[in-house]
């Protein structure tokens, strides 16, 4: 559990280049386990689909990386910097070892093929030494895998449900076992029910594949049940990681606490609804010192001046979770 | 909702837009493009050829000389014809015409291409079936033949007829793409919108759709003056009586007729063809940097900027120490 599979380190994205370039992710380090789900929660513009297109190198120009290091730990081998490979050799990481469902994934089948055709597409582009026959009975078994009747093979996308096609682009994604699947808000056009059937398939298909998952939500309430680890971006910076459970009990960055008060909870005493005042800071300027600070409710003298770094808070060293905030940080807990 | 309203207002990102910095660097962008420049180069050449040309032109060009047939020289820089007229007046002379039916018949079929295009698009029923009836008509008739009889048959065809009725043939290629196009928009989301609102049927095509044809009207506006100066240069090429003012055309008609290339005098037919060439290169170039200008999307392409190579699908990593 503890083995990484896939660390982030100091990764910076830009758009555009130069004077006119907006820092859209800055400096993060994110480390994904074995066998875990990462959730990655922020309001919209925070950085969060940047971060994983950006590591995956897949943003449409005018994105460009600026810094830093993906590395991917493979079963067995060094570790591989995904952002020094050549292109051929990308192309074929891709897909076999991080795969990616895409925000409105419904959309991302093409329309005039069968889903057998596209699901064997993905297997011969990889593995071309395979037959038809076996592609077949592979996309056959992927199908059957997130729940959808094999009769349904020759279907067009059309003749599916919404739910269907985001089951099938799922199954596309684990179509060559890899060991780590983005999910880049997979639910989001979908119904409630929809949702929870999809995510309980999603974490029993884990369990008996045993892959880690980069979850992309802006719905909390859904990371605190079906994730492990949440990571909460603000401003194109993690402010704060931790397990879910303690996240959700005690939030310390004021930015998951608000976040975590916008939605009320199904259980326990009603509680007021604050929300976050105001919106989301403008990337191409920042605040200065912290990025939060302009709608913090707690913010005090540091908070505009100087940006806290993100580590162990001082008034929890015992916990495994990280915050960038100047409430947590040494100096406020001794003075 | 426990969220105070007031508390919002004040932290909304400062709304002064520096209108005139973006139009600037729009601008910048268009002629930041070089295919759109070296088209703009061509054809604004071309345009100042036809204006001033006639006024420079050092001969009459229909005035015969003694010197008859010789190669070019200091004296007569593209060389002389068969009854010792100057070539490089005859050029100069020439370019008017060929810029002015070019241009006019542009407009006109393009006017008449959006008007009927876009409203059999749009509307529905059956004058949009009858003008879509009229143009499907008009896309299969052979053009230059109708455009042959046509200046035969009227009494006195000047150039600016001609351009008339190359642009009131030639619309039909125009108005079928943006008549599919309009059908393609008029059932987007944001039109949708518009009409729910209660726009006018007029607004929305006027705002809401035609703004997105843009690219398709630039298109086929240099797709039919190219046509419409080839078809000018063919009309006077095949000797149709009433073209009798000088145009490329008509160089290349008695070049022909005096067997020029038989003759080994290449400097009579080379410039014209080469002017026809450059003309129809540019305003090509000039359609690629209007296409790129206007439809963001087509910039994006395999290009490097800043020596930074950008492609879809591979991210580029800035290699380390690169300017902030």
């Amino acid at each position: 559990m503890n083995e990484p599979v896939l660390e982030i380190k100091g990764l910076s994205v830009d758009y555009g280049l130069g004077d006119e370039a907006v820092h859209a992710v800055r400096d993060v380090d994110l480390t994904l386990h074995r066998g875990e789900v990462l959730g990655l929660a922020g309001e919209s513009g925070s950085g969060k689909s940047t971060l994983a297109y950006g590591m995956l190198r897949l943003l449409p120009p005018p994105g460009v990386i600026r810094g830093g290091q993906v590395l991917y730990h493979p079963r067995d081998g060094a570790a591989v910097d995904l952002l020094s490979l050549s292109t051929s050799k990308l192309r074929r990481f891709r897909w076999a070892e991080v795969s990616i469902v895409f925000q409105g994934a419904m959309n991302s089948l093409n329309p005039v093929h069968t889903i057998a055709t596209q699901l064997c597409d993905v297997i011969a582009a990889h593995e071309p030494k395979t037959s038809a026959a076996a592609r077949r009975a592979r996309a056959k078994d992927m199908l059957r895998l997130v729940g959808i009747n094999a009769d349904r093979l020759n279907s067009y996308p059309h003749q599916l449900s919404g739910g269907m096609r985001q089951r099938v682009m799922i199954a596309m994604a684990l179509a060559l076992e890899p060991r780590v699947v983005v999910m880049d808000e997979p639910t989001t056009a979908l119904d409630v029910v929809m949702q929870r059937q999809i995510l309980a398939q999603l974490v029993e298909l884990r369990e008996r594949i045993g892959f880690s998952v980069l979850f992309i939500t802006h719905d909390l309430s859904l990371l605190v049940e079906f994730s492990d680890r949440i990571a909460i971006m603000y401003g194109g910076r993690i402010v704060e990681s931790a397990p879910a459970a303690d996240l959700y009990k005690t939030s310390l960055h004021p930015y998951s606490d608000g976040l975590l008060h916008s939605f009320p909870a199904l259980r326990g005493p009603r509680r007021e609804l604050t929300g976050i005042p105001g919106s989301p800071p403008d990337l191409g300027a920042m605040p200065t010192g912290c990025a939060f600070h302009p709608r913090c409710p707690k913010a005090f003298e540091p908070c505009a001046d100087t940006m806290p770094e993100l580590e162990v808070p001082a008034t929890r060293p015992e916990e495994d979770r990280t915050v960038a905030c100047w409430l947590h940080t040494v100096e406020r807990v001794r003075g | 909702m426990a969220m105070p309203t007031a508390d919002i207002m004040p932290m909304l990102p400062p709304s002064e837009a520096p209108v005139p910095a973006t139009r600037k660097r729009r601008q910048r962008r268009f002629l930041g493009n070089r295919k759109a420049v070296v088209g703009l180069v061509l054809f604004g050449f071309f345009c100042l050829l036809a204006i001033f040309g006639p006024m420079i032109a050092p001969y009459d060009p229909g005035k015969r000389g003694d010197e008859l047939l010789i190669g070019p020289s200091g004296d007569h820089w593209f060389g002389t014809t068969h009854l010792g007229q100057d070539l490089f007046s005859q050029m100069l002379d020439g370019t008017r015409s060929v810029m002015l039916v070019g241009i006019v018949a542009g407009v006109v079929a393009t006017v008449l291409a959006v008007l009927i295009g876009v409203t059999s698009g749009y509307l529905s029923g059956v004058g949009a079936e009858g003008l879509s009836a009229l143009s499907n008509v008009f896309l299969v008739i052979p053009a230059l033949p109708l455009i042959l009889i046509i200046t035969l048959s009227l009494p006195e065809t000047d150039d600016l007829t001609i351009a008339l009725v190359i642009g009131c043939t030639s619309w039909a290629w125009g108005a079928r793409v943006l008549r599919a196009q309009t059908l393609s928009l008029r059932r987007r989301d944001y039109v949708e919108a518009a009409r729910a609102t209660g726009e006018s049927t007029w607004r929305i095509i006027g705002f809401e759709i035609l703004p997105n044809l843009t690219a398709v009207i630039a298109a086929s506006f240099i797709g039919t003056v190219i046509f419409a100066v080839l078809s000018e240069i063919t009309l006077a090429f095949i000797g149709v009586p009433g073209v009798s003012e000088w145009n490329w055309g008509a160089i290349l008609f008695w070049a022909q007729s005096q067997q020029a290339l038989a003759q080994g005098a290449w400097w009579w037919f080379v410039p014209p063809g080469l002017a026809i060439a450059l003309l129809g290169t540019g305003l090509a170039l000039l359609n690629f940097g209007i296409d790129e200008y206007v439809n963001p999307r087509l910039r994006s392409g395999a290009t490097k900027v800043r020596g930074v190579k950008m492609r879809v699908g591979f991210t580029p990593v800035l290699p380390k120490g690169t300017k902030r």
